[in-house]
């Protein structure tokens, strides 16, 4: 399977199962897109007629061609048959073990965000903060149940987790030792809207989590229009110098700057562009998941202002990477060498089989995005994966189990997609978020198409 | 070739073989945590090589 598609005057050719990308002129564009299809002779004949005012295209040069193409072909970088269908299952059942959880250390908020999925952080059921012994234990559980792997991830969610400070220094300090007796690496990360940070915070948060995702939406009438206090006020001011502050002691350590765009500001690049002025540079900005009937959902006439959202934000990008003002977009870091493999490709993110979501009083869900679900409750943290009738579920989740994705080209870009989008766009695990599909293919369009960009000066 | 250039990319076949470890970060754990992908995953073998 190729895909072909032109973008910012660049004609790019993926190559689905063999990974590959190719640069190609407008001749070979066309060659390459029938002759998937049409026997030589024919695309030959169609391209004579088609080019016939131009010199360079001869029945010498269009035979020349042909050679490159047969000759990427017996190379496996075009044309690749998928050898992985009938594998998808045993590659993603490779191994069954647990590297990552999301600690919901705090189902309680200091903001009364309308879009938030998590309902005010409270997963549509009671307030509550996870106590040191069931941090504790959660911990004990990912290294029972993590095999060989050595890099666990723990990742403090909520709700917001800093309601809860004190419970997650003492989580991190246990992790530390377990590292030593046996043998692991954890990675923490954190996940905040900024209300509480403080010197503390800041100053523990840049020596031990690996990474913090600090939630800000952009502009200041945008991020206060819906990100408010309990009190109803805007909370922007608040956090930005917060936030501020916070980068400019962390250093090059990770981080990012995590906003939502609805249909509110379905011209989101003018808010990264916000973050970015603010000085921020890693910079992610994600549309909201929410049910359609709510006034801010995007629509589908928002998907054509979307896509070209996307193309600027890709070109203002590149731009600026000229002119010594750049920063990353989590949905363009992409990396062609060092990206994943096939494995990782057909399996997905791993929610409810390496990853997994854990209450504040200990239940396990597949991810933090189905915690209140019952149906999805999969056990516990004490006596483990009970449910194994949801949790089968995922296990069959991978990029080949939806009939939808048969024909798709980002299939081993994305994995099938988010779960937890598809159960809530569908009503099953197994099913297609459409909408999400399309954005998700523009920005893997855009993330290629930047690569190409920055990897050649003189492409054809 | 003269009309086609061809970027550097991991061969996705060969990583059968050579992939598979595991050590990778959960994608959602990153930045996203609603519309998760693994394109913008590392390979953990990879960075550390």
């Amino acid at each position: 399977m190729i895909h072909c598609y032109k973008l910012n005057g660049y004609n790019i050719v993926l190559d689905v199962f063999s990974g590959s990308v190719h640069v190609v002129d407008e001749v070979a564009y066309d060659a390459i897109e029938m002759y998937e299809n049409q026997p030589w002779n024919d695309v030959k004949n169609t391209l004579l007629q088609k080019y016939n005012d131009r010199e360079d295209v001869t029945e010498q040069e269009l035979d020349e061609l042909h050679e490159d193409i047969e000759q990427l072909r017996s190379d496996g970088k075009l044309y690749t048959e998928d050898i992985y269908k009938n594998r998808a299952f045993d590659l993603k059942n490779r191994s069954t073990v647990i590297k990552a959880l999301c600690l919901h250390v705090a189902h309680t908020c200091n903001l009364n965000c309308e879009y938030c999925f998590a309902s005010q952080g409270k997963y549509h059921g009671d307030r509550a903060l996870m106590t040191l012994e069931v941090g504790k234990r959660a911990l004990d559980f990912l290294v029972e149940n993590s095999g060989k792997r050595t890099n666990l991830e723990v990742d403090f969610f909520g709700g917001e987790p800093l309601m809860n400070w004190d419970v997650v220094k003492d989580i991190v300090r246990y992790g530390r030792e377990l590292e030593k007796i046996q043998n692991k690496k954890f990675r923490f990360t954190l996940t905040t809207n900024g209300v509480l940070l403080d010197d503390d915070v800041i100053d523990f948060a840049n020596k031990e989590m690996h990474n913090v995702v600090l939630s800000l939406d952009g502009r200041r009438e945008i991020h206060d229009s819906l990100r408010k206090t309990v009190n109803g006020k805007g909370s922007y001011d608040m956090i930005v110098p917060k936030f501020q502050h916070f980068i400019e002691k962390r250093g090059d350590r990770g981080y990012y700057m995590r906003g939502t765009f609805t249909h509110n500001n379905a011209d989101f690049t003018k808010d990264v562009f916000h973050m970015a002025d603010l000085g921020f540079t890693e910079l992610s900005m994600e549309p909201v998941v929410c049910k359609p009937d709510n006034p801010y959902a995007l629509t589908e006439d928002d998907l054509p202002i979307v896509y070209e959202q996307y193309e600027i934000l890709a070109k203002e990008m590149l731009r600026r990477n000229k002119d010594g003002r750049s920063f990353t977009f989590y949905h363009y870091m992409i990396d062609l060498t060092g990206g994943p493999c096939i494995y990782k490709r057909i399996s997905g993110c791993g929610s409810g089989t390496e990853y997994m979501a854990v209450t504040p009083w200990g239940d396990l869900y597949p991810c933090h995005q189905f915690v209140g679900d019952d149906k999805y409750l999969l056990g516990n943290i004490w006596d483990g994966v009970t449910n194994l009738e949801a949790q089968k579920e995922f296990k069959l989740c991978n990029a080949y189990s939806r009939d939808e994705c048969q024909d798709c080209w980002a299939k081993l870009y994305c994995s099938g997609g988010c779960a937890a989008n598809s159960y809530h766009a569908t009503g099953k695990v197994t099913g297609v978020y459409e909408y999400g599909c399309k954005l998700f293919r523009k920005r893997m369009e855009c993330a290629i198409m930047m690569k190409i960009a920055e990897s050649a000066e003189n492409i054809i | 070739m003269k009309r086609i250039q061809t970027i550097d990319t991991r061969d996705l076949k060969k990583s059968l073989k050579n992939g598979g470890c595991g050590e990778c970060q959960t994608s959602c754990q990153s930045a996203c945590k609603t519309s998760c992908g693994v394109a913008n995953q590392q390979c953990e073998k990879c960075v550390s090589e």
